[in-house]
């Protein structure tokens, strides 16, 4: 990998953003508000005090893990589409066992809590991936179905055998010790943020450095190769859904153990959905996924109070995400608009 | 035994024959996108737009019929949205598909706050009526069956049948077929690949709006948010199970929508099974149908490449 095409790729990603937020401004405009007033919230809400920076991060950390799992897929040539699913799984498992060993201390509790969440998302992405490697079950498909499957069945098991009195479907709050220490008081803003950017670092040295990260890679790019060359691709296929799904079910049980401290019924906004967009803004390494999820903070966090102070629906936000993924999948629009130097010279 | 009676009852097919509408259109969509050698993820997006501007359309001129053309024309302009990128842009199919869904849930969510100033369903719009064929419809049985549907249903039944004698029975179809196998040797030959699939891109999504524009002005009277609710991955999953032939691809989708429909009427009994087992049987018969399927079907040759003819 030359400097200069991880360059390039930055340059297209900001592109991407620049360009999306131009298309979110004209819709803005043509709905009759004002763009500026729109925009200085969004900033606002993003930047604006300590407790913005913090509820930016905070919207920040699901979006590296689901970010990050579905790079990790892509780099082994799947599509996981099924992080929604996977998180469920993860948060669920989570909440059992904090719910569970209330006797075991912090040290002990939240690791295990944290591992058992990583299995249970991993085991629902092993799936779809065993069905890829031994049928060729397309996992777009699988893992959205297993989506559906996933959540109505954790809501299943959870208003049957978990529930906590009452007329939410939740369960009871998790043991105190299980809850991950605030970083700034008040803010829900966690330790979570560190075991993000740790399970990013890790990713990075296993995709570039291990021969784990190798084999992946080398199916993504090539899978007759892989095999040509003795990589067992069904394998490989079946172990980076594994990781994925992994990966996926940590954004449920850091949400349950930094945020919700309990495991909620329908209590993603679509984490999985919107991870997809972040792996592909981040070209689908570890270190993008981690800027592409800050940034998609930032449009969530400002989403918010761009919705409170200049009453524009939030959804806005989600049509900039899909923006980004259509104009970040298509380099080559940027070398059209490059030739034809339209670019962003259209004023206002 | 009285369940079985209830799930086979003339009833629950009736009900399937309405439920399979937006799914086989969306089907015989997929296949023409596929043949030409383009995956099109994006059927739920434009099941989702369609279902829209059908709404909006309705709700603005008073006519359901004018919401139906404006769902046609929604379709035309994601599909040439689409197309641009995949085709043109040498998009990754997959992403750029993904990113049509996002979109159109996002531009759909949020249009119609700014429209209506509500979140979660518009108000009721004017639906379409049925129409009750004369003759046909006395018949017993048969008459229950087909006798009064939506007009929509009897155009899906055209749809399919004619979507079917135009990939395998016409020129345009052999060369539709001829791009999704073997571009290069299909433009050696002569055929304008660009327009081949800017076509058939474009025919899916709009096959897929107006599919959705029943969900709007058929099934229901009015737009709820994300209404397609999975139905375009339904459809991808039918038009593989289907062969990439629209009769294949309606007849998978009949699979579906039938265990919708009984999915429906089980709910509607009060059972000893849990409502969340009920509600999942056409997600996971999607899976067991798609991973006993796949092995031995063939994708067309060409699937997902990209190619830019010299010329």
């Amino acid at each position: 990998m030359s400097f200069n095409k991880t360059t390039k790729d930055i340059i297209y990603s900001i592109a991407a953003i620049v360009l999306a937020l131009i298309v979110g401004a004209i819709l803005i405009k043509v709905s009759g508000n004002s763009i500026t007033e729109a925009y200085y919230y969004l900033f606002y809400g993003a930047f604006g005090s300590t407790y913005n920076i913090a509820q930016t991060l905070l919207k920040t950390i699901p979006l590296i893990f689901a970010g990050l799992a579905v790079a990790v897929g892509f780099q082994s040539g799947l599509f996981n589409i099924g992080g929604e699913g996977q998180l469920y799984w993860g948060a669920f498992a989570t909440a059992l066992v904090a719910i569970t060993f209330t006797n075991l201390p912090s040290i002990i509790l939240i690791p295990l809590a944290l591992a058992v969440g990583a299995v249970a998302g991993a085991l629902w992405a092993a799936v779809p991936g065993i069905l890829r490697a031994k049928t060729g079950a397309h996992e777009v498909i699988t893992t959205i179905m297993f989506n559906y499957i996933g959540i109505l069945l954790t809501t299943f098991l959870l208003k049957n055998y978990f529930k906590e009195d009452g007329p939410v479907d939740q369960t009871r709050k998790i043991a105190e010790q299980a809850k991950l220490p605030e970083i700034v008081a008040n803010t829900r803003l966690s330790w979570a943020l560190f075991i993000a950017i740790i399970v990013v670092i890790i990713i990075y040295y296993l995709l570039n450095y291990t021969s784990y990260g190798y084999d992946l890679q080398l199916v993504g790019e090539n899978i007759d190769a892989a095999e040509y060359s003795g990589v067992n691709s069904d394998k490989v296929i079946i172990n980076a859904m594994l990781l994925s799904g992994g990966i996926a079910g940590l954004t449920g049980s850091t949400m349950v153990l930094g945020v919700l401290h309990r495991f909620i019924t329908n209590f993603s906004p679509g984490y999985g959905f919107t991870g997809i967009a972040v792996a592909v803004l981040g070209q689908n390494k570890p270190l993008g996924v981690l800027l592409a999820a800050f940034l998609f903070g930032i449009l969530e966090a400002g989403g918010m109070s761009m919705q409170l102070f200049a009453k524009i629906p939030a959804d806005l936000m989600t049509i900039v995400q899909g923006l980004v993924i259509l104009f970040a999948a298509a380099p080559s629009l940027f070398k059209i608009l490059k030739n034809k130097s339209l670019v962003f010279r259209g004023g206002n | 035994m009285d369940i079985l009676k209830i799930i086979f009852s003339i009833n629950t097919f009736t009900a399937a024959i309405r439920l399979v509408v937006p799914i086989a259109l969306a089907a015989v969509g997929g296949a023409f996108s596929e043949r030409a050698g383009v995956i099109n993820i994006g059927l739920e997006g434009m099941i989702l737009i369609g279902a829209f501007a059908a709404a909006v359309g309705s709700f603005f001129s008073g006519s359901a019929y004018l919401g139906v053309l404006a769902a046609l024309g929604a379709g035309v302009v994601l599909g040439l949205i689409f197309s641009f990128f995949t085709v043109d842009l040498e998009a990754d199919h997959v992403v750029a598909g993904v990113g049509i869904n996002i979109l159109a849930l996002g531009f759909t969510t949020w249009l119609m706050q700014v429209i209506w100033g509500q979140k979660g369903a518009s108000p009721s719009v004017s639906g379409l009526a049925r129409i009750r064929i004369p003759i046909l419809a006395d018949i017993p049985i048969v008459g229950e069956l087909f006798g009064c549907h939506s007009p929509l249903v009897y155009l899906m039944f055209i749809i399919v049948i004619s979507g079917w004698y135009l990939m395998f029975k016409t020129p345009l179809g052999l060369r539709i077929r001829f791009t999704g196998e073997h571009p290069e040797a299909a433009d050696t030959l002569g055929i304008n690949i660009r327009f081949i699939k800017y076509f058939s891109v474009t025919l899916s999504s709009v096959l897929a709006a107006l599919g959705g524009s029943y969900l709007s002005l058929g099934h229901l009277n009015w737009f709820s948010s994300n209404m397609s609710a999975g139905r375009g991955y339904m459809a991808l999953a039918a038009n593989i199970f289907g062969q990439w032939n629209p009769l294949g691809g309606f007849a998978a989708s009949m699979l579906f929508a039938f265990t919708d429909a009984v999915q429906m009427r089980l709910q509607g009994m009060n059972l000893n099974i849990a409502s969340e087992f009920i509600q999942m049987l056409p997600y996971v018969l999607t899976v067991v149908v798609l991973a006993g399927a796949v092995i031995k079907s063939r994708p067309p040759a060409a699937l997902g490449n990209h190619y830019k003819s010299n010329k």
